[in-house]
């Protein structure tokens, strides 16, 4: 027992607790003395830093404390730096959008259409805010409903039957479908019923609603099979018919995953340009009405902003056309939007959530 | 009102696997009916078809006769729903309701059913309901508490809650104690006696002590072979069956001489 115990056979050498630090120190000093001598920039100095570090640790590491010690520390530090590398162009993104974006908007940027802006007059975004807020409620009213139902069907009635199996298959499909075909289609759909020229918002709703469904169904059905056939059981036990145990067990059971799923669905339509250029076009003003006239939603707006950014002011110090600050202007409040519907998804999830 | 249960020449199907063969007995009004077996011999399974939670497995099904006070269950003119709202059941795994409170869940039957009440016999039923499940003192400060922060004990207890706030005719509990403590399991014996008197009990169980202590009739459920679907060996007065009982096999099983 004592000599199990004794420190001789369980301890081995550690590497101290600064090794770290020191690595990192040196791993800096080294690709600074690389960069002075080649003339690189401060990026390249620290992705070779980085990559120094991730690999000199785990080799000090397999000279002092073993092969073991060694791999844990070199999985650790690659699964780290992809972590790292995945942050960076988030980050920079945000940053990017927020710098360009944030000088723009104001109070006038937001409450203002195109309506009548020439030149370097301020426009704003309110005609776009407001068709990708109609376009999108509508997409999610055609798409939910649908989207829920089906995997309400496959999950509580299908059971793997035949049809299950072939609605799986074509839900499948659908997950494939290029939004831009999407598009054609929605738009194809309309002229059939209302003559070549008609364009409004309905059909990039409809677009957009089909690019919806799937991802609506597949997480939808997901959560549904996540649901314990246990609490199913229990409610039909006390004599309440099926339908009722759906809509009050197994869907609020759910309702977490669901609404997340949900609101995954959206954030990846919002952003979609080609599908409503070709059903909903663009428009300077304000439109309200889903079924007449052309209708401008930001991510439209941005396209517009960029393909026809007007002419830089004369005698003005800014570079860039104003389109181009517009465009980035309406691509923050976009991401503000996703960023909010995010937020409202986890309140909605908490609220709902099984309570342990 | 407790109900008899006769049961005629029942086979218990999953798909092609048959299960359980050649049932034939009645269970007695207020009384205490136990089934013992080895595990695997189809006691849950059997349960399940008393009161048609049976099919509700994909490609289950059941051949033969359960007739409740003059009604085949199986008819087809029998609506399923109506069948468990009057055979209530207790399930070998406690299974709360784990987004409502430890209220809503005593109340679940009613209010899955949306039967609108008014609040102070919502609370006479919550009330009667756990003290009949020997709960109340337990949980009666935070009735509000989600049912799933209770331990497993106190879950089952909360599931028997559950099941006799409905009021049913029959009561079918699928080893309701096997999760339990020995006071917990004390408890529900009580309570299973004090519910004779207004129910119908059919309660599945391993312990051979708690059939002899709580149940009036005992089925000795088992196997001829692995693979082959479980039959009722033999059914009898509790005493008769621990003291005399009519086939060597249930006195092997009874004994622990088995195999
Ligand atoms: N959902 C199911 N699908 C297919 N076969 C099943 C299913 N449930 C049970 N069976 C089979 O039916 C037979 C009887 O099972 P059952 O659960 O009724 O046994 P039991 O007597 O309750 O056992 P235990 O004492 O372990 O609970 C077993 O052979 C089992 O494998
Ligand atoms: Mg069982």
């Amino acid at each position: 027992m004592t000599a199990l115990l004794a420190p001789s056979t369980l301890a081995r050498p550690r590497l101290p607790r600064w090794a770290p630090v020191v690595v990192a120190v040196a791993a800096l000093a080294v690709a600074g003395l690389i960069s002075l001598l080649f003339g690189w920039s401060w990026i390249a100095l620290l992705v070779v830093a980085g990559l120094l570090y991730v690999f000199a640790l785990p080799l000090w590491s397999r000279v002092l404390e073993g092969p073991r010690a060694a791999t844990d520390r070199l999985m650790t530090h690659l699964v780290w730096g992809s972590f790292v590398v995945v942050c960076v162009p988030l980050l920079w993104l945000l940053i990017l959008v927020v710098q360009k974006g944030a000088p723009v908007i104001n109070g006038h940027f937001l409450t203002t259409s195109m309506r009548g802006v020439i030149g370097s007059m301020p426009g704003g975004i309110l005609h776009a805010l407001q068709g990708t807020i109609v376009v999108t409620l509508a997409a999610s009213i055609i798409a939910v409903p649908i989207g829920l139902m089906t995997a309400i069907y496959l999950i509580e009635y299908g059971r793997g039957g035949r049809l299950a199996r072939v609605i799986t298959f074509l839900v499948d499909v659908m997950t494939g479908i290029p939004s831009i075909v999407a598009g054609l289609f929605a738009l194809a759909l309309l002229v059939m019923f209302f003559g070549p020229a008609f364009r409004a918002g309905i059909g990039g709703a409809i677009a957009l609603a089909l690019l919806m469904i799937p991802t609506v169904v597949r997480s939808a059905e997901e959560m549904l099979r996540l649901v314990p056939s246990d609490l199913r059981e229990a409610s039909y036990a006390l004599g309440v018919p099926k339908w009722r145990t759906i809509v009050k067990v197994v869907l609020p059971t759910a309702i977490g995953g669901i609404v997340t799923g949900i609101v995954l669905a959206i954030s990846r339509v919002i952003g979609e340009t080609a599908p409503l250029l070709v059903t909903a076009g663009y428009n300077d003003s304000m439109n309200g009405n889903l079924f007449s006239g052309r209708m401008t939603t930001l991510p439209v707006y941005i396209f517009n902003q960029y393909k026809t950014p007007g002419a830089t002011p004369l005698g003005a110090h800014a570079a860039d056309p104003p389109g181009y600050a517009r465009a980035w202007g309406a691509a923050l409040v976009l991401i503000v939007i996703v960023m909010i519907l995010n937020i409202i998804a986890r309140i909605i999830g908490k609220i709902f959530a099984p309570r342990y | 009102m407790a109900k008899s249960i006769d049961i005629t020449d029942l086979d218990i199907y999953y798909g092609d696997f048959k299960a359980v063969e050649g049932v034939n007995m009645t269970i007695k009004a207020k009384a205490v009916t136990a089934f013992i077996g080895p595990s695997g011999c189809g006691k849950s399974t059997f349960l399940r078809s008393l009161n048609r939670m049976h099919e509700v497995i994909p490609g289950a099904r059941v051949e033969g006769k359960v007739t409740v006070d003059g009604q085949s269950l199986y008819d087809s003119a029998i609506d399923p729903v109506e069948v468990r709202r009057r055979i209530g059941m207790v399930f070998q795994r406690p299974n709360p309701f784990p987004t409502m409170s430890i209220y809503e869940n005593v109340l679940a039957g009613n209010r899955l059913n949306a039967k609108r009440m008014p609040k102070a016999t919502a609370d006479t039923i919550v009330e009667k309901s756990l003290r009949g499940a020997n709960l109340w003192n337990e949980v009666k400060d935070r009735l509000g508490k989600p049912g799933m922060g209770l331990s497993g004990g106190q879950q089952q207890r909360l599931c028997i809650a559950r099941a006799i706030a409905v009021e049913p005719e029959v009561l079918l509990m699928d080893e309701p104690c096997s999760a339990l403590d020995p006071i917990s399991t004390a408890a529900i014996e009580d309570l299973i006696h004090e519910l004779k008197s207004d129910y119908t009990i059919v309660i599945v169980t391993h312990n051979m002590q708690q059939a002899a202590r709580v149940s009036d009739d005992t089925g000795f459920f088992n196997l001829k072979a692995a693979g082959q679907p479980g039959h009722l060996v033999e059914f009898n007065p509790t005493k008769t069956m621990f003291t005399t009982p009519d086939n060597p096999d249930t006195e092997a099983y009874i004994s622990g001489r088995f195999g």
